[in-house]
């Protein structure tokens, strides 16, 4: 089933994460991504996410919403 | 009010005879009954006398069909040469002298023409070219007896839509050529000889039971009316017509819409439509009647939840509690807690207002376009690497390509007419590669031959365009010249880095494609070795968690071989809807202001800040399933919905069922209470394309126009629906004709800044970009550069789909459309299309259907780890064995209560190409098409509830 919204983007974020992996600038190339096409409030949902852990986030994925909380 | 409606008087469509030359080869000076003419080098003494105002008798000649010569009645004199040649197969020729009237002429053609009325109904009932031509004449009868062989022959009245008596026949040939070269399907035979010679559907079948696709193209080149439409006979001929855009896929046919008594009568493929050029198909040539169909609701109705009954209201009524609930809504859970669905298939003026009301009346980006579930990816996987987001050519350039590739689309099936151009072009002789899972028609037809079927494995397709591209990098088959100048050299070398690596060989991939690599080898050689080539892709590219990066790959091949910016090449998305590349451009896009320009970017938001006199919101909003998503989370509570049916076409059923049900308020406008509206709370009645004014965008960025031909029947085009909502709540609008909405689109986006209605009403349509720079539109895109400037090569490595068949659920489902349903069928199946196609099968390879004892008919079950469902079996071997492929256009059929929420990586579009799934002999329907009909019982009688009251 659909599961949790916050379950979905974590599994959104990695599908993004894993399809970008090949390019060496994958985490910048990420937080890009998220910043040009998720609505301010899965970006709120998906750095808290984060904050508490970040759990079921691959490193790529991780690394580039660090970063989106970070800017 | 509703803007007027204009229709011409009617007059048949010219008719010069033969067609124009293929290719232009100059002017020629001659004669004509002692009048110098000019004329095109190449055209027919019939065709330069008819442009130059003669026109010359006949039968068995018509100008969208190369000349016969069989029929005599063209007979012309011209000095220096014996006899009478026939105008029709006689070239022009630079000082020739021709005399089209003579009493050795005249004497001539009555007899021809007494023959045939010899074996023909003294009256006709509609448009005869013979009973004219006698008229003209003064023929009245026959001196020849007998020879009535075709009288008493019965009449085939199988189609539903047009009927073939025999009686009428003159055996011209016309239909017989029709088939051929305009349809391209030959199901029309002569059989017999002489004067006994009959035509004849397929083996001697009926046209229902031929191989007959009921385009009508026969019907519209048959000069009697031994080949007539239904409505002519029952109600006579047309009285007036009107030029507009057939409202069904992506082509984008122009039709006249004819009419008798201010009535519809019948939809003739327009002559001078540059999408079709006089062609259609069975559904807008014939299948309308959905527009007056009884279930189009007419009265606006509200209701505080989807347990109670409807309350039919007036607009007032309506339109002022939907604005107020959704004020009321915003006030109490925040300004982001609302937003709107724009439709492809509505006018780009209407989807313009929808996402204009949403960005600037509800103050948020929370609007989405049913894009979203079809080719959102090729708008970002275009953008990306070309740097716009729309196919690169003209449906016309197709006729100059030398080898076609085909990846995940149906042409015959979901885009008819285009396929009758493509069909035409392989009988010419290019060369062609079908690449799909399923062994469409184009892999085998009358006179067409794939040279390569590359039959992979849904959810292989990046795997496959990789491994195309390392043939053709690492065997020096790349158009080096072409890279170096218009494409970024960076990126082209590490892209270059990346496919050269073996596991993206053909060898390497030949287990996860299911591709042979000695034949992905050759496909790839003749693919890159071709002058010109041509790639055409649907929604067996982008439907998939790597669409975007499939749209990217193909880019990237056709850079990689220099198939860009001429006529001949390129890469050509097929566009599912009528609008869906309008919608797209109109910034329907959560992300994008109209004209694709990120919301993000502070000039471009200025520019539209200035204008609709708001401060617009800097961040993309929601899209569909995200909207979903947070419905159910209780963040988003209400929804405006234009003529789309999210419930039925949106994937995994249970959860937008359930989204659905979260919302406070959902607002629906459409023509039918479709399967989204009976989980609504305001029912606005939509106007079908017949009923307002607008355009359509289509597949090849061709913009046409839509004209009025009848009133709503609801009162209201749907942009002022909008309008009347928009001014309820607080933000005025106040257009008094889409030709105002369009100049307002013209003044902020730049590549229709040249766009105006008297424009399209002088050019016929227009492909954008139109500007200063390309004041009648851009056929060919990336002519001299790319739009971003240099092509860009995306890395598209390869990743799986989580989707894999297991244990549980060994079956790969695939889904797609046939020729004479569309869509979700609300419109299709309200017309006599359905006598094809009643209801959705599982088609099933004959090894997986006897290893689980299904023989053809059977009740299965399909059950994938969303949902299940049940539909008839039919065994077949166009799919491979480990697929099963099934259609949407039935609600019951619950396709999407299958499909998961898988979806593209970029874009969200979902995977409906690949759902695992088991396939059981089962003996009733699923739960949940129980509990569906269950809940449509009840809606039906909550509305029937409103319509009693
Ligand atoms: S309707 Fe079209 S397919 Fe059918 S016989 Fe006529 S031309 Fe051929
Ligand atoms: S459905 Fe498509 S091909 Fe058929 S008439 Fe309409 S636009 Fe043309
Ligand atoms: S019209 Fe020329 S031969 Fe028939």
């Amino acid at each position: 089933m659909a599961g949790s919204e916050l379950d979905r983007l974590v599994d959104m974020a990695n599908d993004i994460a894993l399809n970008l992996e090949a390019y060496p600038d994958a985490p910048a190339r990420v937080s890009d991504h998220l910043r040009r096409f998720w609505a301010p409030s899965m970006r709120e949902l998906i750095t808290a996410h984060v904050r508490a852990g970040g759990q079921g986030l691959s490193d790529t994925a991780l690394a580039a919403v660090k970063a989106l909380d970070e800017r | 009010m509703s803007s007027v409606i204009k229709l011409r008087p009617y007059r048949p469509q010219r008719d010069l005879g033969t067609p124009a030359p293929a290719v232009d080869q100059g002017t020629v000076r001659l004669t004509v009954d002692g009048r110098e003419v000019e004329a095109a080098g190449g055209s027919s003494v019939m065709r330069a006398t008819a442009l130059a105002g003669v026109d010359i008798p006949k039968l068995c000649a018509t100008d969208s069909l190369d000349a016969f010569g069989s029929c005599r009645v063209c007979l012309v004199e011209i000095e220096g040469r014996k006899g009478t040649p026939a105008s029709c197969t006689t070239p022009v020729e630079a000082g020739m002298v021709v005399r089209t009237r003579s009493d050795r002429l005249e004497r001539l053609r009555r007899n021809v023409i007494e023959l045939y009325l010899s074996d023909h109904p003294a009256d006709c009932a509609g448009e005869c070219e013979l009973h004219d031509m006698a008229a003209d004449m003064g023929v009245t009868q026959s001196r020849f007896a007998g020879g009535r062989d075709h009288q008493a022959a019965a009449v085939d009245d199988s189609n539903p839509y047009f009927r073939f008596d025999p009686a009428a026949c003159i055996v011209c040939y016309r239909c017989v050529r029709a088939c051929e070269e305009t349809q391209g399907t030959f199901a029309l035979t002569v059989d017999g000889r002489g004067f006994d010679s009959a035509i004849a559907a397929s083996q001697l079948e009926s046209f229902m039971d031929s191989e007959c696709v009921s385009c009508g193209a026969c019907v519209d080149a048959c000069p009697t009316t031994a080949l007539e439409e239904q409505s002519v006979l029952a109600q006579g001929m047309p009285d007036a017509y009107q030029v507009t855009t057939c409202a069904y896929c992506g082509v984008g046919c122009g039709f006249r819409a004819e009419t008798r008594d201010g009535e519809v009568l019948r939809m003739m493929p327009w002559k001078d439509g540059q999408a079709n050029e006089g062609h259609a198909c069975v559904k807008g040539r014939f299948a309308w009647g959905y527009a007056t169909h009884e279930d189009r609701i007419t009265r606006p109705m509200i209701r505080e939840s989807i347990d109670q009954p409807w309350k039919e209201v007036d607009w007032d009524e309506a339109i002022g509690y939907a604005a107020r609930r959704l004020r009321e809504i915003q006030a109490a859970h925040g300004p982001d807690s609302i937003g709107g669905i724009t439709s492809s298939r509505c006018t780009n003026e209407e989807t313009y207002l929808v996402q204009k009301l949403v960005r600037a009346g509800f103050g948020n980006n929370n609007v989405d376009t049913c894009a979203r579930v079809c080719h959102s990816p090729t708008g970002y996987g275009l953008k990306t690497t070309l740097g716009e987001s729309a196919g690169t050519q003209a449906f016309r350039s197709v006729a100059s390509a030398d080898v076609i590739m085909v990846i995940g689309a149906n042409p015959t099936d979901a885009h008819p007419v285009f396929a009758s151009r493509l069909k035409r072009r392989l009988r010419e002789g290019a060369k062609l590669i079908v690449v799909d899972p399923r062994t469409i028609d184009l892999v085998s037809g009358p006179h067409v031959k794939a040279d390569h079927h590359l039959q992979l494995k849904p959810g292989a397709n990046v795997a496959f365009a990789n491994a195309m591209a390392h043939v053709i990098a690492t065997e020096g088959l790349a158009d080096m010249a072409f890279i170096r100048e218009r494409c970024e050299t960076a990126s082209f070398d590490d892209w270059l880095a990346f496919i050269g690596r073996d596991d993206n060989s053909p060898e390497a991939t030949a287990a996860v494609t299911g591709i042979p690599a000695p034949q992905l080898r050759a496909a790839a050689r003749l693919y890159a070795g071709a002058g010109n080539a041509a790639i055409y892709y649907g929604l067996g590219v982008s439907e998939h968690t790597q669409g975007s990066t499939m749209v990217m790959a193909i880019a990237n091949l056709a850079m990689l071989t220099g198939n860009l910016g001429r006529e001949g090449v390129g890469v050509n998305p097929l566009r599912g809807q009528n609008n869906v590349q309008g919608s797209c451009d109109m910034g329907s896009f959560p992300h994008e202001l109209p004209g694709y320009r990120h919301v993000g970017d502070p000039a471009v938001r200025e520019l539209f800040e200035a204008a609709w006199g708001v401060t617009l919101q800097s961040e993309p909003g929601l899209r569909i399933p995200n909207m979903f998503d947070a419905a159910v989370a209780g963040r988003f509570r209400a929804l405006y919905c234009q003529g789309e049916d999210v419930a039925q076409s949106d994937p995994n059923t249970n959860h937008v069922d359930a989204a659905l049900r979260a919302l406070d308020l959902l607002i629906v406008q459409d023509l039918f209470l479709n399967e989204t509206a009976r989980y609504a709370h305001v029912f606005l009645p939509g106007s079908s394309f017949l009923e307002k004014n607008g355009t359509f965008t289509n597949a090849e960025r061709r913009i046409s126009p839509v004209r009025k031909v009848i009133e709503p029947l609801a009162g209201y085009e749907d942009w002022e629906v909008t309008q009347l909502l928009a001014n309820a709540m607080g933000f005025p609008m106040n257009y008094g004709h889409p030709s105002e909405i369009m100049d307002e689109i013209a003044r902020l986006t730049p590549t229709f800044e040249g766009v105006t209605y008297d424009k399209l009403d002088r050019l016929g349509s227009i492909q954008w970009p139109c500007n200063a720079a390309a004041p009648d539109g851009t056929p060919t895109m990336h002519a001299e550069a790319m739009v971003r400037g240099k092509g860009y090569f995306a890395i598209t490595a390869f990743v799986p789909t989580d989707e894999r068949s297991t244990r549980r659920y060994p079956l790969l489902l695939t889904t797609g459309r046939i020729l004479t349903q569309y869509n979700v069928g609300a419109q299709t199946r309200r017309t006599r299309n359905s006598r094809w196609h009643a209801e959705d099968v599982l088609e099933i390879h004959p090894l997986d259907a006897e290893f689980r004892g299904i023989t053809d008919g059977d009740w299965v079950g399909v059950e994938s780890r969303a949902g299940d469902t049940v539909l008839h079996a039919r065994v077949s071997e166009r799919v491979q064995p480990g697929v099963v492929y099934t259609t949407f256009h039935f609600p019951l059929t619950g396709a999407n209560v299958v499909t998961t929420e898988n979806s593209d990586w970029a874009t969200n579009c979902p995977e409906y190409k690949v759902t695992a799934v088991q396939v059981t002999r089962v003996t009733q329907p699923s739960e949940w098409q129980r509990r569906y009909r269950q809940f449509t019982d009840r809606q039906e009688n909550l509305l029937e509830a409103a319509r009693r009251e």
